[in-house]
């Protein structure tokens, strides 16, 4: 216990929060992206087949966001206390959008006739859900006004042209995400709509990568010098690099590839840009005002909440685990 | 409006629709892990039916209850950012634990539950379901420390900033007031829960359909509810008197008393005047309040003079929630009592009145529970955390036009939420819990093919049906 009190808490508990981010972004990421592709999916059987697929495993992966949330809250408030009212706009848009692809999976099949409404409901939540998460990125790597330890800016200052591309970006992402799943768990004619879609998500992925990167370094001064002062460079160039080599390698595989090739492919994808952007806002909870070990929470805060994070994470992830391998297989519309 | 009744208006409405949704499921969750045992132990096909057909409206609730839940857990940040900020070394934990053990949990097993019962066993499912229900409850158990600690503090001191520190986590959890919040408001969610499944089961009763399933569901719940409409009454006056101890002004506001008296009247109505100091229109009987609260005849009780003015809650707010909530608690045991001597008399199941009179009671239990917390949470103030930090002191700096636009669209929202649920709750409710046939909600029906364009000319020409997906 005193070991792990002397070790350099705050630094553990931004890893710890950055891997419920990362679980979040990879488990939500697919089942959002089967939501922005669910209206172009060709016809009502795809869409039937495609909601069954995430069907039992959406809210565990919506409870990584909770869990992000709240553990933001335990272990660093200030990254809550200060971003939340300076995100209010799109986390509380996010919010309503979240609910209304929350209840399409329960009402949708209860009605034929309003089918549609439902469908519309889950389509355009996943996509408003996933824009404001991009306007959200955007605000955070851009930066927001900080004064006395409070959020001091406009209700709209989240909203920019950065956080547009990142909301884009995360359009295309989490489409190719969930195009990866759809190919992995359905076949069939959804399985062709997938690999179909997956190349148009690709390249709006890539673009947007591109045009963020390239806006924040310009745009942000400290990002510019954390990238591309030496040796920083040496080190760091390795991750543009790989990303640039996974996506090449998705073009050629999408339509040859195994089953599961298009979706792992992504969430590596996905894990170099998130690489890519904790190197770019370290070692801030809210950027380049409160540093990690400024905004975290006391020490026996940490350690009461450490103790149950290191007892009980691991059989989450165990019966996470369980509960995908209960529903293995290609998804099908019938029982059994 | 200013940004605080902002808001506290943008809260006090998203919990309040929140709570509804727990409300039913934490009752209905134990409910129909109960059947899931029974069906594996006894092989009955009545309880098989009467579980899916619960599942099914449980499926309903557990949803809208997990997406206006995580509202909840942002609207801290963005709403109370000065709360946030005092408390969170000590509540942050209690939050991070909820999600931690309680969500994680059902989530984990919710699929199965749903959807699993054609691939695991019905051992496996009555486990599934076991550990729904107890996520339920433990997220109740969570949830309700946190509550109690901003009602009873305990365990923490704040520094000069005004930051709270943890001292002592044991009390922090197990704060003066947990316990009896905890289990009048587990026992509330059963007792609402109870009254549902017995309306619907009446409403069936009364047209003569899904004979036995309604009879074994009515029954149970008649059980059910004649334990513990009259627990929850005494754990009421277990609460009351630790309310009394612990937030005297809050007690005095529900009892509407003004000046600290021994031998205190219960005022059965009256009108509090805030500004005169006094009760308008009283009906009192005398000595009763403090013979229930002191348990004496001449017992002191603090009065709302004690405190000065604006220190003082919403007198009339409180007072109100306090009697609605008291009132349907007698009315349900008045019920529930009935139930019990027509049973005895054999004639539960065919006296038409009361089968009615059961159907309307399905509401109440909200009710109760609405006015419950209004008095729990209006009595509190001016106060987030008691006699600590003040209502006004709590709140973040967002803009009032933001937070007034966003709270217009969640009143809309939540409407169309709720009229959709209950359409299709209703439609349930009508189908009834019919022999084996039930499809499952995993049993898709495919509906009629609706063409969109494909996105490139690249893919095949499709089928006008779907192909059967190829093997593993
Ligand atoms: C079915 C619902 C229901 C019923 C029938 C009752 N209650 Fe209740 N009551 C609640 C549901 C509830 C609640 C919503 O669950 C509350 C809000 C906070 C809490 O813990 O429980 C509550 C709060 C609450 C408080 C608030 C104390 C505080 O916050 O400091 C008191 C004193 C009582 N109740 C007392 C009673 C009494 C004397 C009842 C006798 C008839 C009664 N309740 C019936
Ligand atoms: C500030 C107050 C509250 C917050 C922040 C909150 C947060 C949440 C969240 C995030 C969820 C979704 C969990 C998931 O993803 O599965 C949820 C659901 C739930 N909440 Fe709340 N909640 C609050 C109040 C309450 C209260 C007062 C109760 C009960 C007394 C309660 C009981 C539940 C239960 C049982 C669920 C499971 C879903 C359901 O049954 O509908 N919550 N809550
Ligand atoms: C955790 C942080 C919480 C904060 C900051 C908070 C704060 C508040 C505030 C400021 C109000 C408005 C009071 C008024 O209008 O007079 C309110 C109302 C309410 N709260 Fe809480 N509360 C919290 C937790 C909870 C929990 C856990 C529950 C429930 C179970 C709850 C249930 C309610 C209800 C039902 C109301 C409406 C009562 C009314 O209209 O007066 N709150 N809360």
């Amino acid at each position: 216990m005193n070991a792990l009190i002397s070790a350099d808490l705050p630094a553990l508990f931004a890893a710890l929060v950055a891997f419920c981010v990362v679980v979040y972004v990879l488990a939500d990421g697919f089942d959002l992206g089967v939501g922005i592709l669910f209206l172009l999916a060709p016809r009502d059987a795809d869409r039937d087949l495609m909601m069954a697929s995430i069907e039992p495993v959406w809210d565990g992966n919506e409870t990584w966001l909770v869990m992000g949330g709240t553990l933001l809250l335990a272990t660093f408030p200030a990254g809550y206390y200060v971003l939340l009212p300076a995100f209010y706009l799109p986390v509380m848009t996010m919010l309503l959008a979240l609910i209304f692809r929350g209840v399409a999976f329960g009402f949708r099949l209860q009605t034929r006739r309003l089918r549609w409404v439902w469908d519309l409901a889950f389509a355009a939540g996943s996509m408003v859900a996933t824009l404001c998460q991009g306007f959200i990125l955007g605000g955070l790597v851009g930066g927001v006004t900080v004064r006395d330890g409070m959020f001091a800016g406009g209700p709209f200052d989240a909203f920019g042209w950065l956080g547009l591309a990142c909301g884009l970006g995360l359009l295309g992402g989490y489409a190719l995400l969930g195009a990866g799943w759809l190919i992995w768990k359905t076949g069939g004619p959804t399985q062709v709509f997938a690999r179909e879609v997956a190349h148009a998500a690709l390249l709006l992925t890539g673009a947007m990568m591109v045009v963020v990167s390239a806006w924040s370094a310009i745009a942000v001064p400290e990002v510019a010098a954390r990238w591309f002062a030496w040796p920083g460079i040496a080190w760091l160039s390795p991750v543009p690099l790989l990303a640039a080599a996974v996506m090449a390698t998705l073009w050629r595989r999408i339509w040859t590839g195994g089953d599961a090739g298009t979706f792992v492919l992504a969430l590596a994808l996905f894990l170099l840009g998130f690489v890519g952007l904790v190197v770019s806002l370290w070692p801030y909870v809210v950027p380049r005002h409160i540093t990690l070990w400024q905004g975290a929470a006391d020490p026996q805060t940490l350690a009461f909440a450490g103790v149950g994070l290191l007892l009980i994470v691991p059989i989450v992830l165990a019966y996470q685990a369980h509960a995908y391998w209960v529903f293995r297989g290609k998804t099908r519309l019938t029982l059994g | 409006m200013d940004a605080v009744v902002l808001a506290r208006l943008q809260f006090a409405f998203t919990i309040g629709f929140h709570i509804l949704w727990p409300t039913l499921t934490i009752g209905l969750a134990s409910f129909v892990a109960l059947l899931s045992g029974l069906w594996w132990r006894t092989g009955r096909p009545v309880y098989r039916d009467l579980m899916r057909f619960w599942l099914k409206i449980f499926a309903l609730t557990f949803g809208v209850g997990v997406v206006t839940g995580v509202v909840m857990s942002y609207e801290i940040g963005t709403n109370w950012a000065g709360f946030s900020r005092s408390v969170s070394n000590v509540l942050g934990p209690l939050f991070m634990y909820e999600a931690l053990t309680a969500f994680f949990l059902e989530a984990g097993f919710i699929g199965i539950l749903l959807f699993g019962e054609g691939r695991v066993g019905k051992a496996m499912h009555f486990v599934a379901a076991c550990l729904v229900a107890g996520g339920t409850l433990l997220s109740t158990t969570w949830i309700l420390a946190a509550n109690s600690w901003m009602q009873t503090p305990a365990g923490a001191v704040a520094d000069a900033a005004g930051i709270y520190h943890a001292v002592d986590w044991w009390d922090v959890v197990i704060n003066p007031s947990f316990p009896y919040r905890l289990a009048h408001m587990v026992c509330a969610s059963f007792i609402t829960s109870a009254f549902v499944v017995a309306s619907v089961s009446a409403f069936h009763l009364r047209r003569s359909r899904n004979i036995e399933a309604s009879r074994t569901a009515f029954s149970l719940a008649m059980w059910m509810v004649l334990v513990l409409t009259p627990t929850q009454i005494v754990l009421g006056d277990l609460h009351g008197r630790n309310t009394l101890a612990h937030q005297p002004t809050k007690l005095a506001a529900m009892e509407g008393l003004w000046d600290t008296t021994r031998g205190a009247p219960m005022t059965l109505l009256a009108w509090p005047d805030m500004s005169a100091e006094r009760n308008r229109f009283a009906i009192e009987v005398p000595h009763v309040a403090s013979l229930y609260l002191t348990h004496s005849w001449n017992g002191e009780v603090q009065g709302l003079k004690a405190v000065p003015p604006a220190d003082r809650p919403d007198v009339p707010v409180v007072f109100f929630a306090f009697r609605i909530m008291v009132g349907i608690g007698l009315v349900l045991l008045a019920t529930a009592i009935t139930g019990a001597i027509l049973r005895a008399r054999g004639r539960l199941y065919d006296t038409r009145w009361f089968l009615r009179v059961v159907m309307a009671t399905a509401p109440l239990g909200y009710v109760a529970v609405l006015a419950g917390w209004t008095t729990t949470e209006a009595g509190r103030q001016p106060w987030v955390v008691y006699g600590a930090l003040r209502t006004a002191d709590a709140v973040a700096p967002v803009a009032a036009g933001a937070v007034a636009s966003t709270l217009l669209v969640f009143i809309a929202a939540y409407a169309v939420l709720l009229v959709a649920f209950l359409w299709f709750a209703r439609r349930i409710v009508i189908a009834g819990p019919a022999g084996g046939e039930t499809p499952m909600p995993s049993a898709l029906r495919p509906g009629p093919d609706r063409g969109a364009p494909t996105l490139a000319g690249a893919a095949p020409a499709l089928p006008a049906r779907p192909a059967p997906a190829p093997g593993e």
